[in-house]
């Protein structure tokens, strides 16, 4: 189980002093999966690097089935079974897909047909990508799908994935929507899953929207589905108005 | 011939050897001969005209065989240069394993310089290796001087994949290649510096040939205090396609200087160059990190998949 208790983080800007999380606090049970959404520059992304220890808080507590987490570093986090999945993964000059997934899976024996498994999952064919170089030769999209096989080669207990739909293409959406909710039906992990999707949204447990720093709505996706619609499709003040021809 | 654990390691470090190679080889140690072997199509001979050093001469046909050429140095204060010449027939294709590894335990200087020259034949392929290795906690340098020249004929092609390994106090590189008509020079550097070494790799490809192409990756690491200078230079003249891409990492208090330069004299050369110097990538130390690494771990990790 995930808590979080009265997370703050603030940064100084001159002689201010921006609150970007304001006293968040909350709980997440095992097996759950649970989608961050709402507007950009809300605070989303901030809140899961602190779970991951990317980010420190400035005030709070993380406890992680019932260790305080709170001052350790990535790498002990990592050790006790949280990921995270990059909205904007890195590229390593001579680290090949193979190589990250081994390093990922922690097994330095894996198996191609392990790998295969994975990189299936994100709709990549271990053919054409185990020697590859996860460099500037691969596109956006890829690089994003192999950063996610490299969270399931993980399979840590706390999966944390930033926008895993970014730049990826419809079919390859669906197929990654499909291990979503298989990894969620196995109850093999807990999920936190910072999207912007509908399709995504809908397969949570619960959904929680971040807005300016705080959590502004909590519920289940069928709940909160229609408010976020609501604000999304909240009109166009000028194509509402009604124009008249001088 | 390997009679000694020092041997053996500084062997299977510059040359994958781990007993005696299968083919043709030669092993030159502390400036003497300790082991030969000719085959068929691959003849291996002192030099003749006064100089230190042997002729290798490969066979028009040969394929799939290898050449072993390791030098190693044991003994401090040993200095030499060395000539080695290829003579390679048409139609090969030939592995040819060269490095060199000094042991210094001394506080005299070990040297060696090396003039290796490549004449490859028709439509023949040749994979060089080369690994450059030292150790030894003696105050005496270990100093490697090594220079490559590589005539290609028409259709011929070298694969030349060079390393610095660890331990090379300094290090000046001369390597030319001159490709004809259709000819293809691949060029892999790696070189790593650390403590305070110095490194200086001067690459000349002249793609004299119509339809000839060269490339050249070159990645290194300067950790420390070291400091290294690239010097990759690439000519066109005639319709031809060059590319020269340097990589390093930057560390500690080291120096880095990359100085490609490309030179058409036809305007059917197409030369492009790239050089890149910079630190290790917060965010990919930082990725590691989530998968389990310490910061330590996922730098070795980087350092030692960037010059793979």
């Amino acid at each position: 189980m995930l808590e979080l208790k009265h997370i703050s983080y603030s940064v100084h800007e001159g002689d201010e002093e921006l609150g970007i999380l304001k006293d968040i606090s909350l709980t997440i049970d095992d097996h759950k999966l649970v989608v961050f959404t709402g507007p950009n520059g809300g605070g989303k992304t901030t809140l899961a690097k602190i779970i991951m220890g990317l980010v420190t808080p400035t005030e709070g507590q993380i406890i992680w089935n019932g260790q305080d987490i709170t001052g350790l570093g990535i790498t002990e986090r990592a050790r006790l079974g949280i990921s995270y999945g990059f909205q904007q993964p890195p590229r390593f000059k001579g680290l090949t897909v193979r190589d990250l997934l081994t390093l990922a899976s922690g097994d330095s024996k894996l198996s191609k047909d392990k790998c295969c498994q994975y990189l299936t999952k994100v709709g990549l064919c271990a053919n054409d990508y185990l020697d590859r170089e996860v460099d500037v030769s691969l596109s956006g999209g890829e690089v994003k799908r192999i950063e996610i096989a490299s969270i399931l080669a993980r399979n840590s207990q706390l999966m944390i994935f930033d926008e895993p739909e970014a730049g990826i293409d419809l079919w390859s959406f669906a197929r990654l929507t499909e291990t979503f909710e298989q990894i969620h039906a196995n109850g093999s992990a807990t999920m936190i899953i910072i999207s912007h999707q509908e399709r995504i949204i809908s397969l949570a447990d619960e959904v929680i929207v971040v807005g300016d720093g705080a959590i502004r709505h909590r519920g289940s996706a069928s709940e909160i589905l229609p408010q976020i619609l609501a604000d999304t499709l909240g009109g166009c003040p000028v194509l509402t108005k009604e124009v008249t021809a001088q | 011939m390997m009679d000694n654990e020092i041997d053996r390691e500084l062997l299977e470090k510059i040359a994958d050897m781990l007993g005696k190679p299968v083919g043709a080889f030669n092993i030159r140690k502390d400036s003497g001969c300790d082991g030969r072997q000719s085959t068929e199509h691959i003849e291996i001979t002192s030099k003749t005209d006064g100089k230190s050093g042997i002729d290798i001469r490969i066979k028009d046909g040969t394929v799939g065989e290898t050449c072993h050429i390791p030098v190693i140095i044991t003994k401090p204060g040993i200095e030499e240069m060395v000539y080695n010449d290829f003579y390679i027939g048409e139609n090969c294709n030939v592995d040819i394993v060269a490095g060199c590894g000094i042991h210094n335990c001394g506080d005299q200087t070990s040297r060696h310089d090396g003039l290796h020259t490549f004449y490859v034949g028709k439509n023949s392929h040749v994979h060089y290796t080369e690994k450059h290795y030292g150790e030894g906690d003696g105050k005496g340098g270990k100093i490697m001087n090594p220079q490559t020249v590589v005539y290609l004929e028409e259709g011929a092609s070298i694969q030349m994949d060079t390393t610095q390994i660890r331990g090379i106090d300094s290090t000046k590189r001369y390597t030319k290649i001159v490709c004809g008509k259709g000819a293809e020079a691949v060029i892999t550097e790696r070189l790593l510096t650390h403590g305070d070494q110095v490194a200086e790799s001067d690459m000349e490809i002249v793609l004299d040939g119509e339809d000839s192409k060269g490339r050249v990756i070159s990645r290194s690491v300067a950790q420390d205090e070291s400091s290294q200078v690239f010097y990759p230079r690439m000519v066109g003249n005639a319709q031809c396609f060059g590319h020269v891409q340097c990589d390093s990492i930057i560390m500690g208090q080291a120096k880095i200087k990359s100085i490609p330069a490309i030179t058409a004299n036809c305007t059917e050369a197409q030369l492009v160059h790239e050089a890149a110097i910079g630190k290790i990538a917060g965010d990919q130390l930082l990725k590691l990190e989530t998968l389990g690494l310490t910061e330590e771990e996922a730098e070795d990790c980087i350092l030692k998949g960037f010059l793979a």
